[in-house]
């Protein structure tokens, strides 16, 4: 690895934790993009304008990567080592595998109409609690450094996959049901 | 992406949805979800006294690959002894159905849900044995 590269907190100069102030982070975006915008470069030579180039695309992987619960645990993750295979990382939780399955049931038997809506509207709120929960206990596993936390914090992350897997179908179902109505 | 003739047919005409009485001793349980893409897969076998696999039900909630998958696994394992249907592997689904290398994982989901159904069903006859 090449040693000017700097890993993404330490780019926007923000400490190494699951705790990111969202604020402080577009802000040290925006001024970062400032610095590499192509305006800048309008005069300069084609291996500066390539750096440039590179470096803006790696300051926009690192703001995406940051901004977003879990790809920001992931990339702590991967910081300390833990690794990810996402061919055969499979999650065989029985309990939480049940509860998926009882709330795409649940989803899928929701009906086209206004009653719909409103019972969308408080399985959307029940999916939104289980994240937060999720969320919550992921930032204190990610606050420790034991390699128990960290097999418990990917696990966390995992569930944390499904349910906004479900957040989105849950979106897409509200839209299904706004332009039928 | 293209998916294959015959992923379609199983999307469109999928065999063997449906459930089974998870509690009843001669039906063993496999559940899985690949957290990359969010699938989840539910697989249920029915075991006579000789060992072999009479019915299989399935319900996934996810891609056509992984619906496929878990439905073309219900027709192979029905019919097979457990130890026949624990050999079963995720290149021979991926092959049958032509899945791409991205949606290979669907296929290693369908593997995994039936090992882990097989394993449900062999720890029930434990649990019945010991408290016998």
């Amino acid at each position: 690895m090449n040693t000017t590269t700097q890993n993404h907190f330490a780019l926007f100069g923000l400490p190494v934790s699951y705790e990111v102030d969202l604020n402080t982070l577009s802000e040290h975006y925006r001024e970062l993009q400032r610095t590499v915008h192509p305006d800048k470069f309008a005069n300069a030579s084609n291996q500066e304008r390539r750096i440039s180039v590179q470096k803006a695309a790696q300051i926009n992987e690192a703001f995406q990567t940051l901004k977003s619960p879990i790809r920001r645990a992931r990339y702590i993750l991967e910081m300390r080592g833990v690794e990810f295979d996402d061919q055969r990382d499979n999650t065989v939780d029985p309990m939480f595998l049940m509860e998926q399955i009882e709330l795409r049931e649940a989803l899928a038997e929701i009906p086209k109409n206004d009653q719909g809506l409103m019972k969308l509207g408080s399985l959307q709120d029940d999916i939104q609690q289980k994240v937060q929960q999720l969320t919550s206990e992921l930032g204190e596993l990610l606050s420790e450094d034991s390699d128990e936390a960290m097999n418990r914090a990917k696990s966390n992350l995992h569930k944390l996959q499904f349910m906004d897997k479900l957040q989105q179908e849950a979106e897409n179902v509200e839209e299904d049901i706004a332009n039928s109505l | 992406m293209a998916y294959s003739d015959k992923v379609i047919d199983h999307y469109e005409n999928p065999r063997n949805v449906g459930s089974m009485d998870k509690d009843e001793l001669n039906v063993g349980t496999g559940m899985v979800g690949a957290p990359a893409c969010g699938d989840v897969m539910r697989l249920q076998i029915k075991v006579n006294d000789a060992g072999v696999i009479e019915d299989a039900k399935f319900k996934t909630y996810g891609c056509g690959s992984a619906i496929a998958s878990s439905s073309l696994l219900t027709e192979w394992v029905k019919g097979k002894t457990l130890d026949e249907a624990s050999e079963i592997k995720n290149s021979q689904i991926a092959e049958e159905l032509e899945l791409p290398p991205v949606k290979v994982h669907c296929s290693v989901l369908a593997e995994d849900a039936i090992k882990a159904a097989i394993s449900d069903y062999k720890s029930k006859g434990q649990d019945q044995k010991k408290s016998a």
